[in-house]
């Protein structure tokens, strides 16, 4: 089913704005590689953002969890407010506690699957029943059948599709508010990529979702709003289907057909 | 080409080539001929004496080794507790916070600190650990000991943290670990098998050396309780044995030579077998 | 599958509001960037302690001999004369004697496990040879008195001298300890050393290179040695010179089989003296300060030695991983 085909227009102009990011620059030292964006991703729904191979969508998607703070000599300005706090100003700590991150290639910890998942846990402070938080976010992940009887191997022992949705679990463990994903199943199979994709639909409802693809047919299949970004700035922002279909930007039309890539 | 030419050229060739072959087996035998000497002569001199006896005084005959055997396990526990934390904790610095000049610095005064000769080590404990108190020590031993066991543990844990891949510090970092709470929960643990691999063999590298502690912890014929007297230790005695002018300490000088390179060639082994099978940073 | 969220009870909830000075102590990231940073000082001021240690404590004796003390020969404890040429000769002879031994033979093994043994039988000979590298030098010593030296007494010193006697170096009379017992032993302990520096040098030097040589006529050895060998020079001689500042500093092996005679002589049959062995031996028995003192100053003397062969070998090697010792 057409994820897009479910949103009524009535209910887009409704959706509530989790991130507002405005006049955003990035510079990597002296190159900018962000100019002036400004985009509203929408709670609860999964945005898309796509582009050729250097526009600085990954680069973006890293600035909403300050992942790009571990660089040195990078630089951001403009605002980047989560529910209406901006983010540059706050605890970067708890700020990756809410919004979370899945990584392009798998990376998980070299410990048990439970202690990959229980990790998050552990280090917010949580105290409690861990145990059943664990199922939990395994279930999220739809990895929980697969795992349940070896929860005590170590990651390693899984595929490459199963670690990713490790790693999915592991984010959801502590309940983000916020997914940030980075070109999840570039390294993966394409069942597992529908596995996956078919797990940030049911997660929509308590999540609200970023996705960097450099697959167009992901995007048009998974997300309910898409950016098309270029040389760093925001070409084109709106509603999948309407992109897709009817975009308004000649540049925009030239990439999805495309023309260029 | 004239054949004479050719010939002798191949000649030349198929001589040093196998001058070459030789050269190898013939060092390498020497690691043998070490071993079988060592276990020949001071197999037949081990017995359970040995272990637990006290040396008789000069010029009698029997006796063991008991108070340097346990001297030695007492100054690679100082040489330890002084000299692993240390190396532990710089590695982590180079490897996870360093600034480019200063790691630079520390790196090459590293390098340095690991040629100094480790009878210069025994002179700089000397002045630090005998001169204020005037006698020898387990402590200076210990002292001098652990100063050549940072050298090592620094480069080692060094280079097994840098091994641990960015994208495992990243995946901790964007959960909310905080800096060192990535390195603590995430990274050490996972470069632990290789650390600790690298502390053992530089312990493995001063249980042989016999330098530092001829004018450190010196020696002693008796037991030595608490750190603060003079210790006797397996590498000192095999020495002194050795230049005496007894058959006995000779035989004995065999059998501790045998027990002291047995156990430094087995931690070796062991370690570099175990570096081998996880092939550096993998767990 | 359940798809609602859960809020998580009692997990510390993110806090709002800039960042305090004591948020950044909480994280504890600066904390740890301090502590560890001051771990890694220590070892500088390890270093710089014990350079300024062997500094002040030779005072005495720089202070009596001042620069002559590197070219005095008498070593007078009885009338507190010092000099160190006998050590400082003693620790250069045996060291480049052992070197003359030590570097053919293990340039000679370094090519054979680098381009001639199958990759399997070299991993596992450079790796026995890394073995060979980490036996005590008191082990070695203990070989050198009750092999060596009766060998060198009964069988190579007189072969030596029957063939080779009319050169000084091989005159006098010959006990079995001696400048030439010393290094030999001593070229056992530091040929591993050449043996797994070179290796890696050579395994560097890329394929092209040889299948050049070879490709036009070239003997496997003509190939090695006039092409492989010279590209990596740069490595090879930091490898000696590493070797070298090993050899200096070595002490217990070199102890028990030199003889410990502080006199200058010309025969390698001669007892003779280092550096490091004369600390070894008479640093316990040392009366009054500036003996000591003098021992001290010798000890310094060392230091300086190996510090700087040990920075010209790391330039030298450093080189070779740079540009393979040649211009392109």
């Amino acid at each position: 089913m057409r994820v897009a085909e479910k949103i009524s227009a009535a209910s887009e102009k409704e959706a509530l704005v989790r991130f507002e990011i405005s006049d955003l620059n990035f510079y990597y030292g002296a190159k900018q590689a962000v100019f002036g964006l400004n985009l509203k991703i929408p709670k609860n729904r999964v945005t898309a953002l796509i582009g050729p191979s250097g526009c600085g969508k990954s680069t973006f998607l890293r600035t909403l969890n300050r992942m790009n703070e571990t660089i040195r000599h990078t630089r951001v300005s403009g605002k980047i407010l989560l529910d209406g706090q901006d983010i540059l100003q706050m605890d970067v700590v708890g700020l990756r506690r809410r919004v979370g991150m899945v990584f392009q290639r798998p990376n998980p910890f070299p410990k048990s699957i439970y202690d990959n998942v229980a990790y998050g846990l552990r280090i917010n402070g949580y105290k409690g029943r861990l145990d059943e938080l664990v199922e939990h976010s395994l279930r999220r992940a739809a990895l929980w059948e697969e795992v349940k009887d070896y929860l005590k191997k170590s990651a390693f022992a899984l595929s490459g599709g199963q670690q990713q949705r490790l790693c999915i679990a592991r984010a959801l463990a502590v309940d983000p508010e916020v997914l940030l994903l980075d070109e999840p199943c570039s390294a993966l199979d394409p069942v597992t990529t529908a596995k996956i994709e078919e797990l940030m639909f049911h997660l929509k409802d308590s999540c609200t979702m970023a996705i960097v693809t450099h697959n167009m047919q992901q995007a048009a299949r998974a997300s309910d709003f898409t950016a098309f970004m270029l040389d760093g700035k925001l070409i084109e922002h709106s509603e999948t289907s309407k992109l897709f279909t009817t975009p308004t930007d000649p540049r925009t039309e030239a990439y999805i057909t495309g023309r260029f890539g | 080409m004239s054949r004479v030419r050719l010939l002798w050229r191949k000649s030349l060739n198929a001589v040093m080539l196998t001058l070459t072959g030789v050269a190898a087996f013939a060092v390498v035998s020497v690691l043998f001929l070490i071993l079988g000497y060592l276990i020949w002569n001071g197999g037949r001199s081990l017995n359970w004496d040995f272990f637990t006896q006290l040396p008789k005084p000069v010029g009698e005959e029997g006796g063991g080794m008991a108070n340097a055997i346990v001297g030695s396990l007492k100054l690679l526990f100082l040489a330890a507790v002084m000299g692993l934390p240390v190396g532990l904790i710089a590695g982590v610095y180079l490897a996870e916070f360093g600034g480019k000049t200063f790691s630079f610095v520390v790196r090459y005064t590293t390098d340095l600190l690991n040629g100094v000769p480790s009878i210069v080590i025994g002179i700089f404990a000397y002045s630090l650990a005998v001169l204020p108190v005037k006698h020898f020590s387990a402590l200076a031993g210990g002292v001098a000991l652990g100063i050549m066991v940072i050298p090592i543990t620094v480069r080692s844990s060094e280079e097994f943290l840098r091994a641990i891949p960015g994208s495992l510090r990243e995946g901790a970092m964007a959960l909310g670990a905080s800096r060192w709470r990535t390195i603590a929960t995430v990274v050490l643990p996972a470069a632990s098998g290789g650390i600790l691999t690298g502390m053992l063999l530089s312990l493995a590298r001063v249980a042989g050396e016999t330098a530092p502690l001829l004018f450190t912890a010196f020696s002693n014929r008796f037991w030595s309780p608490g750190w603060g007297q003079p210790i006797a230790s397996l590498p000192v005695m095999i020495y002194t044995y050795a230049i005496a002018p007894y058959d006995d300490w000779h035989r004995q000088a065999w059998a501790a030579g045998l027990i002291l390179l047995g156990l430094v060639l087995l931690a070796n082994l062991g370690c570099r077998l175990a570096l081998r099978g996880r092939g550096m940073g993998r767990s | 599958m359940s798809t609602s969220a859960t809020t998580i009870d009692g997990a510390v909830p993110p806090k709002a509001g800039p960042r305090t000075f004591i948020d950044r102590l909480h994280d504890g990231d600066e904390v740890a960037h301090v502590i560890t940073l001051v771990f890694a000082a220590t070892i500088l001021l390890i270093t710089s302690l014990l350079v300024y240690e062997l500094w002040v404590n030779s005072h005495l004796s720089r202070a009596k001999f001042g620069l002559a003390f590197f070219w005095t020969s008498t070593w007078d404890p009885i009338f507190d004369h010092f000099g160190a040429a006998p050590f400082i000769y003693g620790t250069l002879v045996t060291s480049i004697v052992s070197l003359i031994i030590a570097v053919p033979l293990g340039l000679a093994a370094a090519v054979f496990l680098a381009e001639l043994a199958p990759r399997n039988l070299s991993d596992s000979i450079a790796f026995l040879i890394d073995l060979l590298a980490a036996v005590p030098s008191v082990i070695y010593g203990l070989l050198g008195i009750f092999i060596v030296v009766p060998l060198m007494r009964t069988v190579v010193g007189p072969a030596l001298k029957d063939t080779l006697g009319f050169l000084p170096i091989f005159q006098g009379p010959n006990y079995g300890v001696g400048f030439l017992t010393a290094s030999i032993v001593l070229a056992i302990m530091i040929v591993p050393f050449i043996i797994s520096v070179s290796r890696e040098v050579l395994l560097t030097v890329p394929r092209e290179q040889r299948e050049a040589a070879l490709a036009l006529g070239a003997t496997r050895w003509e190939a090695t040695w006039q092409v492989v060998v010279p590209w990596a020079r740069t490595g090879i001689m930091g490898s000696i010179f590493l070797a070298l500042a090993r050899a200096l500093g070595e002490t217990m092996a070199v102890t028990m089989v030199i003889g410990n005679d502080p006199k200058i002589r010309e025969s390698l049959f001669a007892a003779g003296y280092t550096i490091a062995a004369v600390i070894a031996n008479e640093f316990t028995e040392a009366t009054g300060d500036l003996y000591l003192s003098a021992l001290i100053e010798l000890g310094l003397v060392l230091f300086l030695m190996t510090f700087i062969l040990n920075g010209l070998a790391r330039i030298l090697i450093v080189a070779t991983e740079r540009g393979g010792g040649h211009p392109s």
